[in-house]
């Protein structure tokens, strides 16, 4: 023992052995990190300036084409068809989003206020559907809204939807699979920060002469803000890249990034110009997440 | 009583012309018949209370008594399930919270932390739609009054237990409440703050001429601060009078033993005169002034009596005295600085005796040391039960 031991946490310990620990235990994650993550993504950035060589290979030279051709300047002349992709994804992903937070809410709320027991029943019961896989449950939407099922029968006789037409395919049916896909991503997080309420804060808000509305603004919000952020983000970035729901439900009409990148680089064989689009999409979402909570964040301060 | 009595009749003379009278006369609030359930335990039951203008009440009792839910039915932040609720003369049992026209003092305070200091107190105002401007020079006012200016721009997490308390202050009063709640606010200060706060709170209540309703389980502070206190037990009003009432002349047992230390002595009525009525006790017979005593009594009924450690006196083994003397031996004792509190055995079980400290010295007593102790007669108080 040549170097001083010291007291780490009530535990005497040398800083080298310290150390040791440390890279023990984050060690593993760090390797994993860099061999499945950062390499990859190393790759995929480098491929997105190299050009696609005959027979689908990938070639030299480096190029800024791959990306010109995703702001639409292809060798056709100007068509915004990827910007579309890139804006529908981002509204599909948005949209389920706040759908989600919208029905996730309530049931937090509701979740929380129940007693132990059924605490516990009703958190099953929101995480239950992940037991079945995703494919299936989305067949399953087809049946259930397809024509003649009871469901779309019933719209009928509402006169939601005409005689002749279908919940299935449609808009309805892709918003409606994906927030029963994406729920539990937004419930757990929010259940969280709806759990460890201090409610007294929503009194004193009501005592200071907020209205409903204003105490859940002042009272309630900023208290499970850290819930619905990683709620939001949870939801939206898996959103944006699901492809199988849209497709499926959606009567696959419209293209969604998820398709667009696997259509690169499975048929198309055009694997730069499908990093090309996987990178921009992750630089876009990057971006439109670091506003997002740069913005909620300075919320905080502001005088409201 | 007398006293009390007289002091009454000067101020209903000086309210002056009948129009100033009759607003005097409209308690700040009033409690009629109260109760509140939890399921099978009945927090508040059954609590007719009226508390004047401008007076600082406290609600005294231990901790499950229903004291912060009698404030909080009061708030509006909790429903009576039977009786009403009046504020200023108006009916107000079914007034949500933020239409009333009181504010609360939480005992965790309950500052938003997504707010500053300034912001926290404007919120109210800010509720009102007051103009910014007018925001601005009450809410400035306010962090001078109790003292907080230097600390607007700072952010809830960042100051210390007595800052924030006096932000809490800060940020209900600046909304000139006609009734302000205060439940344990000093509760989690240390001891020296606390007693600071005591003192600045009391001024400020008299400054300001708010109606104070002061919730608190440390009966020196509602004894410090209080025109009237009402010691609450098991959800009732276990007695309602003025500090020095509640303290001298405590009605039942419970109000004996919580407020202050207490001696009780069980004994039976013997003699009863004009003047004056004889107890037998274990510790002899015990000689009572009756002007204390409200109730006739009977001879050969059992009663409790009580009286405060500080009344008691004792005096040297070979003094003796008239009246209510009594041999004993001291058992212990503790210093605690200004006064010594004596621990003495009788015939009747102990006895605390504390004795002020005027004379610099080691305690006159030690243990197993003889001496006499007297009771006065009048410092005896008889309890109802």
């Amino acid at each position: 023992m040549t170097s001083q031991s010291q007291i780490h946490r009530g535990e005497a310990i040398t800083r080298g052995r310290l150390s040791i620990r440390a890279a023990a235990s984050l060690g593993p994650g760090f390797i994993w990190l860099i061999l499945f993550f950062l390499i990859p993504l190393g790759i995929i950035a480098a491929m997105s300036f190299l050009s696609r060589g005959e027979d689908g290979t990938v070639d030299r030279p480096l190029t800024l084409e791959n990306y010109r051709r995703l702001a639409g300047f292809g060798l056709l002349g100007f068509d915004p068809l990827y910007p579309i992709i890139l804006f529908r994804s981002f509204v599909l992903g948005s949209g389920t989003a706040m759908l989600c937070l919208t029905a996730g809410l309530p049931l937090a709320f509701f979740i929380a206020k129940l007693s132990k027991p059924f605490k516990q029943l009703a958190l099953t019961l929101v995480v239950i559907p992940f037991w079945t896989n995703l494919l299936i449950r989305t067949y399953a939407w087809q049946m259930l809204l397809g024509p003649g099922s009871w469901i779309t029968q019933l719209a009928v006789w509402l006169r939601v939807i005409g005689p002749d037409e279908a919940l299935y395919p449609g808009t309805f049916a892709v918003y409606l699979c994906m927030v029963c896909d994406f729920l539990p991503f937004m419930v757990l997080p929010l259940y969280a920060s709806v759990e460890k309420l201090d409610w007294s804060m929503a009194e004193a808000a009501m005592d200071l002469g907020a209205n409903r509305f204003q105490v859940f603004r002042h009272g309630v919000l900023p208290q499970i803000q850290p819930g619905v952020i990683a709620g939001l983000i949870l939801v939206f970035l898996p959103a944006t890249g699901q492809f199988v729901i849209p497709d499926l439900l959606g009567g696959a009409k419209t293209a969604m990034l998820g398709n667009a990148i696997q259509q690169q680089f499975g048929p198309g064989l055009d694997w730069p110009f499908g990093s090309a689009v996987a990178l921009v999409s992750l630089a876009v979402a990057l971006a439109g997440l670091w506003l997002f909570t740069r913005k909620t964040a300075d919320q905080n301060l502001e005088i409201v | 009583m007398l006293q009390a009595f007289a002091v009454q009749v000067s101020a209903e003379r000086a309210a002056g012309p009948s129009g100033e009278q009759t607003t005097a006369e409209i308690p700040a609030v009033e409690l009629h018949n109260v109760s509140r359930k939890f399921g099978p335990v009945s927090a508040v039951a059954g609590i007719s209370l009226s508390i004047r203008r401008g007076e600082f009440f406290s609600l005294l009792g231990p901790s499950g008594c229903g004291k912060t839910t009698l404030l909080r039915l009061v708030a509006g932040l909790d429903l009576p399930d039977a009786g009403t609720v009046s504020i200023n003369g108006l009916e107000a049992t079914h007034t949500p919270a933020h239409q009333r026209p009181v504010n609360t003092v939480f005992q965790s305070y309950a500052l938003f932390p997504h707010l500053n200091v300034r912001e926290n107190i404007a919120f109210g105002l800010r509720m009102k739609r007051m103009a910014r401007k007018q925001i601005e020079e009450r809410v400035g006012s306010i962090m001078e009054t109790v003292r907080i200016s230097e600390l607007a721009g700072r952010r809830i997490s960042q100051l210390s237990g007595g800052q924030k308390q006096r932000v809490a202050l800060a940020r209900a009063i600046v909304n000139e409440p006609q009734v302000l709640l205060l439940d344990e606010p000093l509760g989690a200060l240390d001891l020296k703050l606390r007693k600071e706060l005591q003192v600045e709170l009391h001024a400020l209540q008299r400054r300001l001429g708010i109606t104070f309703i002061y919730v608190t389980h440390d009966q020196e502070e509602a004894l410090a601060m209080s025109d009237r206190i009402g010691v609450m037990h098991a959800g009732r009003m276990a007695q309602l009078g003025a500090a020095e009432e509640v303290y001298e002349r405590p009605r039942t047992r419970f109000a004996a033993q919580f407020i202050g230390a207490c001696n009780l002595l069980r004994g039976t009525v013997r003699h009863c005169s004009e003047r004056d009525f004889m107890v037998r006790t274990e510790l002899g017979e015990v000689r009572v002034e009756l002007g204390q005593s409200a109730r006739p009594l009977q001879l050969g009924q059992s009663c409790t009596l009580a009286i405060r450690p500080e009344k008691v006196r004792v005096l040297a083994f070979t003094e003796r005295r008239e009246v209510n003397s009594f041999p004993v031996r001291v058992s212990g004792f503790v210093y605690t600085g200004s006064e010594t509190q004596y621990r003495l055995e009788t015939p009747g079980g102990l006895l605390n005796a504390w004795v002020m400290n005027a004379r610099s010295g080691p305690p006159v007593f030690q243990i197993g040391d003889r001496a006499t102790v007297q009771l006065p007669w009048d410092a005896l108080v008889l309890l109802d039960d």
